[in-house]
C-alpha cells in the first residue's frame, strides 16, 4: 500500500523517528519552559545539559560498569545537582537584570562545557548501545516496532505528564506558579522561594539530561549533538509558545513528526522545515499556537 | 550616553581630547601594515565593522540579534560565488553581497520584530540556523569545503589587491566607511528616536513615532554592514566557509560587543581587537581557545557588563564629577574662613 507514492512501511517508519525525536523536543522544550516561568532566564545551556546527560550515561557504562537503567537514574541527577550549583553561585546575580544577559551566561557555559567535552573525547560519536531489554523489534500488525524507540516515545511522555501534573495539580506547582507572579508575597506566606528557584533550575537541567540518556542509544554520542538541537527547541518553543506547559510537550511531538514527513516526502528540506513553521507561525499567531497574546 | 558631553556648553576634558584622538587612531591605522602583519589588521577591520553593525542594533536599539552571522555569511557566500564565478569585480562583489544581507535583512527583521525582549534573540537565532542549514545544501556554497581560491582581483579595473598594502588601504577605506555609517546614524535624530525606543517604547509609540519601521530600518541597515563586513572579509581571505554562517559567528559578535563595551561606539572596535587578538596569540591551544572564549564570555556578564570602554568611560565621569566637587567645595570653605 502506497500512500503519495511511499510505501506505508517507510512512511509509518518516519513518522515514528520523527515522534521519537518529537519526544526529545518536547522534554527539552519542557525544561527550557519551567526554567524561564520561574527565573526569567532563556537557558541556552540546554543542549549542552543535554549533551552531558548522554555523554555521562556513556562514561558511567565504560568508566564505572554502571549501565543503563542506572545511568537513567544517575545522570539526570548529577546534571541536576551541576545545575544546581550554576543556579547558585552564577545564574542567581543576574536576578534583576534584563533577562538578555541570562542568555548571555547560559550561552558561554554552553560553550564551556562543549569545549571541556570536545578536548577530552574529540567530536567523533560513541556509540552505545541500548539495553539488553529494549533490543529487537515488536511486529505490531501493520509495522514493525523498534523496542527501544517506543521506549524512549513512552517513558518521555510519562515523564512530560507526570511534570505536567506537578505543576498544574499540585501544592509545589502552585508554589512555582505563584512565584511566577508574586515573588514578594509567595515569601511572605514563608515559603521559600530562593530554594524553590534553584530546585527549579537543577529540575530542568536534570529533564534535559534525562533527554540525554534516552538519546544515547539512539544518536552517536558526542561533544557536538546539543549544539544544533538547542536552536531546533528555541524555534518549538517560539511555536508553540512559551507560556503552556502542555503547549511545549504538544508541540515538540509535532514538530518532530512534520520533521519526520519532511524526510520521506522532501528530504532536503527536512533539517529547515521547523524554522520555516516558525516563521509561518510568527506572521500569523506571533505570540505562539498556545500562547497567550500580550 | 556618551555624546552628552559635546552637546553641553562647556566640553570636558574627554571631549576636547576626542577630535585629535581620531586623527592619531587614523594615522596610526595608516602606519600600521609597516609594524603589523596586514592580514591581521584587516581581519580585526572586518570583525570591528561586524560587531558595529550588531552594536548599532542592540546597543542603541535594544534588539538583541543572535543571528548575525546569517548577514556576515550570506554576504560573503555571495560576494565569493559572483567574484569566483561569474566574473566579477570586487566592487561589485562587495555591493552584491552587501545587498543579498539587505534583503536578507528585511525578511528576518519582518519576522522577528514581531516578537521582544528574548524572544526576539530566538527568532533571529531560529531564521539564522535556517540559512545555515541553506547554506549546507546550496548547489554554489561548495557544502563542507566552503568556496576557495577567490581572487581579490582589480579594484576599479586598475588598482591591484593582490599587492597587500593596496588591499591593507582599501579594507582600512571600507571600515572607515562603515564605522562612520554607524556612528552617523547614532547621533542622527533617527539615532535619537531608536534610543527612545530602547528607552521606552510606549512612550515613543504615544509621541506618534512608528516603532516597527525604526525597528525595521534599523535592523535591515544593521544586516548590511555585516553584509559588507562579511563580503570584505571574503576578499581578504579568499574563502567562505561554513563557519561564517553558523551561529558560534553571531556569539563572537556578542562577544566582542560585551568585552569592548555595549551601546558604545568604540566599543566593538576595541573589544574586535582584544578578541581577534586573543585567538591569534591563543591558537596554540588549539581548542582551547573555545573554552577560554567561553569563560571570558562568563566573566563580562557576571562581572564586567560595561566593557573595556564603558568602564573607563564611567571611570572619567566618576572622576569628573569628584573634580567638580572638589572645586565647588573650595569657594565655600574660603566663604566659611572669611
Amino acid at each position: 500500500m502506497d500512500i503519495f507514492g511511499v510505501p506505508h512501511q517507510a512512511l509509518l517508519g518516519q513518522m515514528f523517528i520523527g515522534l521519537v525525536n518529537g519526544s526529545f523536543y518536547a522534554i527539552l522544550s519542557l525544561g527550557l519552559a519551567i526554567i524561564f516561568g520561574l527565573l526569567n532566564v532563556v537557558n541556552f545551556a540546554h543542549g549542552a545539559l543535554y549533551m552531558l546527560g548522554a555523554l555521562l550515561t556513556w562514561m558511567a557504562l565504560n568508566y564505572l560498569g554502571i549501565n543503563y537503567w542506572l545511568a537513567l537514574l544517575v545522570a539526570p541527577l548529577a546534571v541536576g545537582g551541576l545545575g544546581m550549583v550554576f543556579e547558585r553561585t552564577m545564574i542567581r546575580h543576574l536576578r534583576r537584570l534584563d533577562p538578555i544577559y541570562g542568555l548571555l551566561l547560559t550561552f558561554g557555559m554552553a560553550q564551556v562545557l562543549q569545549s571541556l567535552a570536545s578536548n577530552s573525547y574529540g567530536v567523533t560519536g560513541l556509540s552505545y548501545s541500548p539495553p539488553e531489554l529494549l533490543r529487537g523489534a515488536t511486529d505490531v500488525g501493520f509495522m514493525r516496532l523498534p523496542n527501544y524507540r517506543a521506549w524512549v516515545v513512552v517513558a518521555s511522555m510519562a515523564v512530560c505528564l507526570s511534570t505536567w501534573y506537578v505543576v498544574e495539580r499540585t501544592r509545589l506547582g502552585a508554589y512555582l506558579r505563584a512565584g511566577t507572579e508574586n515573588p514578594g508575597m509567595v515569601q511572605a506566606f514563608g515559603i521559600n522561594l530562593p530554594l524553590i528557584v534553584t530546585l527549579t533550575y537543577g529540575f530542568g537541567a536534570a529533564l534535559a539530561a534525562f533527554a540525554g540518556v534516552l538519546a544515547a542509544p539512539v544518536v552517536q554520542v558526542s561533544p557536538l549533538m546539543g549544539a544544533d538541537i538547542v536552536v531546533v527547541v528555541f524555534a518549538v518553543v517560539v511555536v508553540g509558545g512559551m507560556g503552556s506547559i502542555l503547549g511545549s510537550i504538544v508541540t515538540g511531538l509535532l514538530l518532530g513528526v512534520v520533521e519526520g514527513l519532511t524526510r520521506v516526502y522532501y528530504p532536503p528540506a527536512s533539517n529547515v522545515v521547523i524554522f520555516a513553521i516558525m516563521a509561518v507561525v510568527l506572521m500569523f499567531r506571533p505570540s505562539g499556537l498556545f500562547g497567550t497574546a500580550k | 550616553m556618551n555624546h552628552t558631553h559635546t552637546t553641553s556648553p562647556t566640553p570636558s576634558r574627554l571631549a576636547r581630547l576626542r577630535g585629535p584622538a581620531i586623527v592619531l587612531l587614523l594615522l596610526a591605522s595608516l602606519a600600521a601594515p609597516l609594524v603589523v602583519y596586514p592580514v591581521f589588521m584587516m581581519k580585526i577591520y572586518c570583525f570591528a565593522l561586524f560587531a558595529s553593525a550588531f552594536n548599532l542594533l542592540f546597543g542603541f536599539a535594544g534588539l538583541m540579534s543572535f543571528g548575525h552571522a546569517a548577514f556576515l555569511g550570506s554576504a560573503a557566500y555571495i560576494c565569493g560565488y559572483s567574484v569566483r564565478s561569474l566574473g566579477f569585480p570586487p566592487e561589485l562583489g562587495l555591493l552584491a553581497g552587501t545587498a543579498t544581507a539587505a534583503v536578507l535583512g528585511f525578511v528576518v527583521g519582518r519576522l522577528a520584530i514581531r516578537r521582544e525582549g528574548i524572544y526576539f534573540s530566538m527568532v533571529t537565532l531560529a531564521l539564522a540556523q535556517m540559512v545555515y542549514f541553506i547554506c549546507l545544501q546550496a548547489p554554489f556554497t561548495g557544502s563542507e569545503d566552503g568556496i576557495q581560491g577567490i581572487p581579490r582581483g582589480k579594484l576599479l579595473g586598475f588598482i591591484d589587491l593582490d599587492n597587500p598594502l593596496a588591499m591593507y588601504y582599501f579594507v582600512l577605506a571600507i571600515f572607515v566607511f562603515g564605522f562612520w555609517s554607524v556612528h552617523r546614524i547614532v547621533h542622527s535624530p533617527f539615532g535619537q528616536v531608536l534610543k527612545a525606543i530602547r528607552e521606552n517604547e510606549p512612550r515613543a509609540i504615544s509621541l506618534g513615532y512608528d516603532v516597527q519601521r525604526y525597528k525595521l530600518v534599523t535592523f535591515v541597515l544593521s544586516a548590511s554592514l555585516a553584509g559588507l563586513a562579511g563580503a570584505t572579509k571574503t576578499l581578504v581571505f579568499q574563502l567562505v566557509t561554513l563557519t561564517d554562517v553558523h551561529w558560534s559567528t553571531s556569539g563572537e559578535a556578542v562577544l566582542m560587543t560585551l568585552v569592548g563595551g555595549m551601546g558604545t561606539i568604540f566599543g566593538p572596535l576595541v573589544g574586535a581587537a582584544v578578541v581577534v587578538s586573543l585567538e591569534h596569540y591563543l591558537s596554540g591551544l588549539g581548542s582551547w581557545v573555545t573554552l577560554i572564549m567561553g569563560l571570558i564570555f562568563m566573566a563580562c556578564v557576571l562581572m564586567f557588563r560595561e566593557g573595556i570602554v564603558g568602564s573607563a568611560r564611567s571611570f572619567w565621569q566618576w572622576r569628573r564629577a569628584r573634580r567638580e566637587a572638589a572645586t565647588a567645595a573650595k569657594p565655600l570653605s574660603v566663604n566659611a574662613e572669611a
